[in-house]
């Protein structure tokens, strides 16, 4: 059992729960990897994808996991421009509250909705992306994964390329990592390093060939172009020649570093193809593992039965 | 709170009376004929006078705030001059100015006149401040002489910074002409961006986007450089920032500039922390700031640089604030918890004495605005407040008279409260 009804984010959760998380999601892994990869753990229970964001991926991740442990899964999409029209939140939230549903899993495009929803919900809450907040079940499946491939997170050196004031990625990571005992650099242009970051208890580095040296594995994060479109980097080329993860910078490393990435790439942005599709990449073990965290999180905090 | 046609003649028997314009503090009575000071100090009798019994309790000036939002005329569903009028009786308050955003702003003499005519049978004495710029807009001065004529204190956009400084210019140059001071809502729009609370750690921790102090500090600066250069009198509101002040009191030290500055009981009582819970009774403009910038607050009351309390008292409805973060508009409302908050802060906490905190709530506004500060001298229009100082307790929803709700004291356990508010021929009793 977790001590939190909810996973809002991973701030001041507790260490030994990301853990027991983690480790159940190990058990999940090995349910993907037989021939029947449906367990009947969470049968009658029903679950509501609320989507105010567009995240065909998270959704169908969280909808597989909710799928292999048999659980009733109903998705409902909504864009916050409809809300903005005057349909409000907390109504859509009662709504669905009033079909006698178990659990919300819900993307927001804002920071503290999930929480929010909490207030107007019995049902429990996961939080798959709360606006430039956080995303705790990427984390812990980026964590799940370093576990993977290192044995252990505690004492692993990671550095968090790109963009990270915007990123929920990133203050996920942060906060799950630094629980866990890992060290962290965060690495991106001045402009998108959120101010007194260090405070969180990380290492700001602008220079991406010292973090590589010194990492046992990076996550890269996807760069958006609109931010562009603000003044908040230069140019592509500027961005890709400082922050990318190409092939020659690698070269020139003489070390193995794991990469790792949530996913949407911008392939030659942030992360050369060739870089993304070889062996140091973890990505697509990222993609599986995603699938059992949340398995793993569903499983936990719904009471479900092996 | 029961609110009363005040008897022909009333003694407030027993109080302790602090006279913020001669700063005295003594023991006594008052006596109030036709709603009107008779007598101050020992009274017998009269036969057939109310007597309320002050005993315990601190009488003094009724409170004068230089900063609500009373929504009407446009948004009657979030606050009249009539509820508005209620929420300032309960917070000890006889006199306010309102602030020109509403809708139609009040931008016009017309428009002053509506407020004027329509407070003068409210118990409250509602001041308007008229609009600085048409509109509201930012781009061409208002028809401030017209304005004055009908009863306007002062001009402001607040709500909207006057971005354009030379419009700003423009503002204090022809206010100075007519004798008015001008209050800049200063927050460089650009600067602020999309903040929706302060930059800073809290922020990064929370990921909603950040409105850095020197927004609020660069253009108070802007303001300070330019009232100089014209020699105009000006005002800044909601001081949130250690930069501001530390620019308010330069200027105070080393310039002749006629300058004054508010700060809220918000700004005093919460800091950016307190908004891990994405509070969106929290969200206010200016943020609430570091607790850096709350200690730089209470020293600039301290020394002076910062002259008086203000509520910014603004009102929103429940609908509008069961929002999310980033949806749900910037205000919360202030005058019922206003009292109890700052004595807690400036008095309990930080060391400051009831007489200096009552003058910042009465004289020193009163003085700004140019209003009749010597309430108790003989034939003075009675308004008065009397106060239990010492009362601990826990602001609810039944304090709250104003028509809306979003107020972030809710729960907060407050010292002193009104007990008695006397003003135009009534008396507000509260429990
Ligand atoms: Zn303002």
């Amino acid at each position: 059992m977790l001590q939190q009804k909810h996973l809002l984010g991973l701030e001041d959760y507790p260490a030994e729960d990301i853990q027991t998380i983690i480790d159940t999601a190990f058990e999940f892994r090995a349910v993907l990897e037989r021939p029947i990869k449906k367990v009947p753990s969470l049968q009658g229970k029903t679950v509501v994808n609320l989507f105010f964001e567009n995240s065909t991926r998270t959704r169908i991740s969280f909808e597989l996991a909710q799928k292999r442990l048999s659980a009733d899964t109903v998705n409902f999409s909504a864009s916050s421009s409809s809300l903005k029209k005057g349909e409000s939140f907390k109504d859509t939230a009662q709504n669905i509250e009033a079909m006698k549903i178990d659990a919300i899993v819900m993307r927001h495009p804002t920071p503290g909705s999930p929480l929010q929803l909490t207030k107007y919900v019995d049902a429990v809450v996961i939080n798959a992306g709360d606006g430039t907040h956080e995303h705790p079940t990427q984390a812990i499946l980026d964590m799940m994964s370093l576990q993977e491939r290192f044995g252990k997170v505690a004492g692993l050196k990671v550095g968090i390329i790109g963009d990270i004031a915007h990123s929920r990625v990133a203050r996920s990571n942060i906060f799950g990592l630094t629980s866990l005992g890992a060290e962290i650099t965060v690495c991106g242009p001045a402009t998108l390093i959120p101010p007194e970051i260090e405070r969180l208890g990380v290492t700001v580095s602008y220079d991406l060939d010292a973090v590589l040296d010194w990492a046992d594995a990076v996550n890269v994060l996807r760069i958006q172009r609109e931010r562009m479109g603000v003044g908040l980097f230069p140019s592509v080329r500027e961005y890709r020649s400082l922050f990318g993860i190409t092939v020659e910078r690698l070269e020139r490393i003489g070390k193995e570093v794991v990469i790792m990435h949530p996913g949407p790439m911008n392939r030659g942005v942030e992360i050369d193809s060739t870089v993304a599709d070889g062996d140091q990449a973890i990505i697509l073990d990222q993609v599986l593992n995603g699938v059992a965290s949340r398995m793993a999180v569903l499983f936990l905090l719904l009471g479900g039965k092996i | 709170m029961k609110i009363r046609t005040q008897a022909k003649q009333i003694v407030l028997k027993g109080g302790t009376i602090f006279d913020p314009f001669r700063r005295t503090l003594e023991t006594g009575d008052v006596f109030i004929q036709e709603g009107k000071i008779k007598a101050v100090g020992k009274i017998t009798g009269p036969e057939g006078a109310e007597i309320i019994d002050c005993t315990g309790l601190i009488v003094t000036h009724g409170f004068c705030d230089l900063h609500v939002h009373f929504r009407e005329p446009g948004r009657e569903d979030k606050e009249t001059l009539k509820t508005g009028t209620n929420a300032a009786l309960a917070g000890g308050f006889t006199r306010v100015c309102v602030m020109p955003n509403t809708d139609p702003p009040m931008d016009s003499p017309e428009a002053i006149r509506f407020v004027v005519e329509k407070a003068a049978e409210l118990p409250v004495h509602i001041h308007p401040i008229g609009a600085m710029t048409k509109g509201q807009r930012g781009n061409e001065i208002s028809e401030m002489g017209a304005m004055k004529s009908e009863g306007a204190v002062a001009f402001s956009d607040d709500g909207f910074p006057v971005a354009n400084g030379q419009v700003m210019r423009l503002a204090l140059e022809y206010s100075r002409m007519i004798g008015m001071p001008v209050i800049n809502h200063a927050e460089d729009p650009l600067i602020r961006n999309e903040g929706v609370m302060n930059e800073g750690i809290v922020s990064t921790r929370l990921g909603l986007p950040g409105n850095p102090d020197v927004a609020e500090s660069v253009m108070v600066l802007r303001d300070l450089e330019l009232a100089q250069m014209t020699n105009a009198r000006i005002h800044v509101p909601h001081v949130s920032t250690a930069r501001a002040v530390d620019h308010i009191r330069r200027f105070k030290n080393n310039t002749q500039l006629a300058l004054t500055a508010e700060v809220t009981p918000h700004h005093l009582y919460f800091i950016d922390e307190a908004l891990m819970t994405f509070n969106t009774n929290l969200k206010v403009a200016p943020p609430i700031r570091s607790e850096k910038d709350r200690v730089a607050l209470i020293e600039g009351l301290k020394d002076g640089t910062i002259d008086c309390i203000a509520t910014d008292h603004a009102p929103h409805t429940i609908e509008e604030k069961e929002a999310t973060f980033d949806l749900a508009p910037f205000g919360l409302i202030g005058l019922e918890s206003c009292f109890g908050a700052v004595n807690k802060i400036l008095g309990r906490q930080s060391g400051l004495s009831l007489e200096t905190i009552l003058t910042l709530l009465t004289l020193q506004p009163r003085k700004i605005m140019g209003f009749e500060v010597d309430l108790f001298a003989e034939n003075c229009e009675a308004e008065l407040v009397a106060l239990a100082a010492d009362e601990e307790w826990v602001f609810g929803e039944n304090d709250i008279f104003s028509r809306s709700r979003n107020t972030p004291f809710l729960g907060e356990t407050l010292i002193g409260k009104p007990r008695y508010t006397i003003t135009k021929g009534i008396v507000a009793e509260s429990g």
